[in-house]
């Protein structure tokens, strides 16, 4: 069986288990919706109150988020296993049984679970988008919707590089480090508004350090065409979701690094 | 060419450490301290297709680092390993799939399915052949009398017939080699029977090498044929066990009761082990002093009751032959 | 005094352990940091967008700023959902040892909560004190930071309303704990609380920066006074008669609150003695 099909294999038995309690799952799924949109809650109040910010409508910051929230909304299905590494395979020593299977690592935390609440944030992130994308008359042509594929494939990629990095720690620290919470929800946080609201130096840290901008700032500018504010080229702004899948690519690096480790010490 | 072929192993482990409070790690975080524990030194070994070998030894003795070589997931520092011809560690996915591996403390299958799903998934994972694998797991589900657990959620499995649904799904791909890492912790007495039976059924009947590592030594009685005892890192005997037992300890015991307090009793070559109440336990060597000997002294200097001869508790062989070596724990 | 014994000792015991969890306070300040200076930033753009709207509104900049950072020092007091000791109580069946002590479960259970919520709270505010009121201004940055009271009696007004927010929190806990005992799970009606105390506080938005139309209930409902009325007061905003007026909204919530725990949860563990659990 090829690796895709093990994959869906994986992702029925994980959704058959989650589903031997159905409450539960509908319950967590309706939670992880209401306490999304409620964002959404925020933003209107700002602009109802004070019109628009640089020049932005309820409707572009509505683009932005939702595309921000499909990312990490596709991400978060499948990254569950990285989320827990640390606790649940590294300082209990399962990663042993992991390495006893004769397929890659990645494959079997990639298929540890996929969480079936998350589509509660998924349903919020393409209400949110359509709504906005509907308030600013966006027109879905075939290279838009690529464009959107493309920006959040880019974004899922990053996320998920985010998530195996902070797994990759665990393996030096034993721990799942919370303190990644920071740039995974912090990210979706950050990036659901235009770059050119914030300070010069928290921009520079999105687009240089954690390339949140790269995923979603610049090709939304696209999205929507608009010129960067701040100038940046025109061509770069549907280049940049590229950027995601460096980060990833790293990501593996630092992954492999842990492995390595894990093998010539055995904790 | 033996299945498994160990030369001069060597593994040494730097463990951190760390000044306690938040202090030591803030500190821990800039300068790390080590300390180095050497798991294992030289250890050499051979093992031939379709041998049943126990494994025994203290906790950090070595046993569980021997194990993690064997099977693929830890490299070590020094030495040879070969099992089926291949390296483990660099060989990792084809090693493998060759060899099946139970931890007594851990479950490899999935805790809210049922298990037949569990076998289902781990037939996918194995890229085992769909109809070898209904044949597998019919004879598997049969031998470890699996029939009324296969539709049941892992979760609510008791802990004897979750072992027996681990060991079937260890074997489902039909492995040369099992290693079994304290199958029978834990477990009450009819499954501890259960377990071993099949153990041993699957060793004569198909043939697989197994590899035992236990704390209860009347796994290893019941079992092994062969034994292997790790101290230190080292390994301290390899021999049929019950070559171990009569080299390492040719002691008797007896157990008298008499009709009186039982005396302080001083004879050179008998030990008094203990003197509870009206009953005396004695160690002796047969060997200088006969048994018959000993007990015509007894009775003709006391009123003797009742008089029990037996041979040491296995723990007591493994303990001493420990102490011999320097190589209990602590 | 004696029969505040056992709620003291039961305070005190899960003060201590919480206050090691040291690991989680920093994690949970970084998360708090980056979140107030997100929240700081975009309320800037929209106060620098609109002039006009700006001088409209109900809380200045540096109020609106204030704000931020005290409820992301003040966050571990708006629990998102129920005492997770509670939750694993009911879990695994060890509620029962709670209903054999020769106390009031629920005055047990209330202290605990509250214990839980100050110890979580003390060491993040304390940083986050540090970090936006003293760190910001030395570096030069006095217009991004956590700024002092109004007044005198406006840091009189909020002490005491923070008392009675803590004593609020608790009893809203309750409300949670209980529907977690009654339906046996924290997985199930919990999660709508989550975004009601998150609106309803304060966490999301100052509440006084949503509509005008909707000030009145906003300040009237029992969420405001977990945090919004205890930093209205801080910041002067209600003041005189008005500060009475919203303590004495705290503690009609906290004693209407309290009451309404009392009959549920005498009816819930009624049930569940029924039930043999």
């Amino acid at each position: 069986m090829n690796s895709l099909a093990l994959l869906g294999r994986y992702y029925a038995a994980s959704m058959r288990a989650q589903l031997q309690y159905p409450g539960s799952a509908i319950m967590l799924g309706i939670g992880a919706f209401a306490t999304t949109i409620i964002d959404m809650l925020a933003v209107w109040a700002l602009f109802d109150r004070f019109g628009q910010v640089q020049g932005w409508r309820l409707g572009d910051i509505a683009v932005f988020y939702g595309v921000i929230s499909i990312s990490f909304a596709l991400a978060d299905f499948v990254s569950r296993g990285f989320d827990v590494f640390g606790s649940e395979f590294v300082k209990t020593g399962a990663f042993d049984r992991v390495l006893l299977r004769p397929r890659s690592p990645t494959l079997q935390l990639i298929g540890y679970e996929f969480r079936l609440s998350r589509f509660g944030r998924m349903a919020q992130a393409v209400l949110v988008l359509s709504l906005g994308a509907w308030a600013v008359g966006l027109d879905w042509t075939p290279d838009k919707i690529a464009l959107l594929a493309w920006t959040v494939a880019g974004g899922a990629a990053l996320f998920v590089g985010l998530m195996i990095l902070q797994a990759s720690l665990a393996f030096w620290t034993t721990e799942s480090l919370e303190v990644f919470n920071v740039l995974t929800y912090g990210g979706v946080q950050a990036g659901q508004f235009p770059l050119s609201l914030y300070a010069g130096w928290f921009r520079n840290l999105l687009i240089f350090i954690v390339p949140i901008g790269a995923v979603a700032y610049y090709p939304v500018l696209a999205l929507l065409d608009q010129p960067d504010p701040l100038g940046a080229p025109d061509w770069w702004l549907p280049a940049a979701p590229a950027m995601g899948f460096l980060f990833l690519a790293a990501s593996f690096l630092a992954w492999r690094a842990g492995v390595a480790r894990y093998t010539s010490t055995g904790s | 060419m033996p299945q498994i072929l160990v030369e001069d192993l060597a593994k040494t482990y730097r463990v951190a450490e760390r000044d306690p409070g938040l202090m030591g790690a803030v500190k821990g975080l800039v300068h790390r301290r080590h300390r180095t524990v050497e798991a294992l030194r030289d250890v050499s070994f051979s093992l031939e297709a379709g041998e049943l070998l126990g494994f025994i030894g203290p906790n950090g003795a070595g046993k569980s680092t021997t194990i993690k070589i064997l099977s693929g997931i830890l490299k070590p520092d020094a030495g040879v390993v070969q099992v089926n011809g291949r390296v483990p560690f660099t060989d990792r996915i084809a090693h493998v799939s060759k060899i099946g591996v139970v931890f007594g403390q851990r479950t490899q299958l999935w805790w809210d399915l049922p298990v037949s799903e569990g076998f289902d998934l781990l037939a996918d994972i194995y890229r085992v052949e769909p109809a070898r694998y209904r044949a597998n797991r019919d004879e598997l589900v049969a031998l470890l009398r699996l029939e009324r657990v296969l539709d049941q959620p892992v979760r609510q499995l008791s802990l004897g017939q979750r072992m027996r649904a681990e060991i079937a799904a260890a074997l489902l791909h039909e492995p040369d080699i099992l290693f079994l890492d304290e199958p029978t912790i834990g477990l009450d007495a009819p499954s501890k029977l259960a377990v071993r039976d099949v153990v041993r059924r699957l060793n004569r009947e198909r043939g697989v090498t197994v590899l035992l590592t236990t704390h209860d030594m009347h796994d290893i009685e019941a079992l092994a044929e062969r034994v292997i005892v790790i101290g230190h890192g080292q390994v301290l005997a390899d021999s049929p066990f019950e070559t171990l037992r009569a080299n390492v300890l040719a002691e008797r015991r007896l157990v008298v009761d008499f009709a009186h307090e039982a005396p302080d009793l001083n004879m050179p070559g008998v030990e008094v082990r203990s003197r509870r109440g009206q009953t005396l336990e004695l160690a002796f060597d047969p060997a200088r002093t006969p048994t018959p000997t000993l007990i015509a002294a007894l009775a003709a200097a006391h009123e003797v009751v009742d008089i029990h001869v037996g041979e040491p508790a296995i723990e007591e062989v493994i303990a001493r032959f420990y102490d011999l070596h320097g190589a209990s724990e602590g | 005094m004696d029969a505040a014994r056992p709620y003291l000792a039961a305070f005190s015991s899960r003060f201590l352990l919480m206050l090691q969890y040291r690991a989680a306070a920093i994690a949970g300040f970084a998360t708090q940091c980056w979140w107030g200076a997100i929240k700081v930033m975009i309320l800037a753009a929209f106060f620098a967008a609109s002039p006009g709207a700006a001088e409209a509104s109900p809380i200045s900049l540096a109020q609106a700023i204030t704000y931020i950072w005290m409820v992301q020092a003040l966050l571990a007091l708006t629990p998102w959902g129920s005492d997770p000791e509670v939750a694993q109580a009911v879990r695994t069946g060890s509620v029962a040892y709670d209903r054999l002590r020769p106390v009031d479960t629920y005055w047990l259970w209330y202290v605990r909560g509250g214990a839980w919520m100050v110890s979580r709270a003390a060491p993040r505010a304390a940083l986050m004190l540090l970090a936006a009121g003293l760190a910001l201004p030395l570096l030069g940055l006095e217009a991004w930071a956590w700024g002092p009271p109004a007044g005198l009696a406006a840091a009189g007004f909020f002490t005491v309303s923070l008392g009675l927010a803590v004593a609020l929190s608790s009893a809203l806990l309750m409300i949670v704990n209980i529907v977690v005992a009654a339906t046996l799970t924290d997985r199930g009606a919990v999660v709508l609380y989550n975004p009601l105390v998150i609106v309803f506080s304060g966490n999301l938005l100052p509440l006084a920066l949503y509509p005008d139309w909707a000030q009145t209930a906003l300040l009237m409902q029992p969420f405001a006074g977990m945090l919004d009325i205890p930093l209205r007061l801080y910041m002067g905003q209600l003041a005189g008669a008005w500060a009475w007026a919203g303590l004495g909204l705290q503690v009609f919530w906290v004693l209407a609150l309290i009451l309404v725990g009392r009959a549920a949860l005498a009816r819930v563990m009624a049930r569940l003695e029924v039930q043999g659990g």
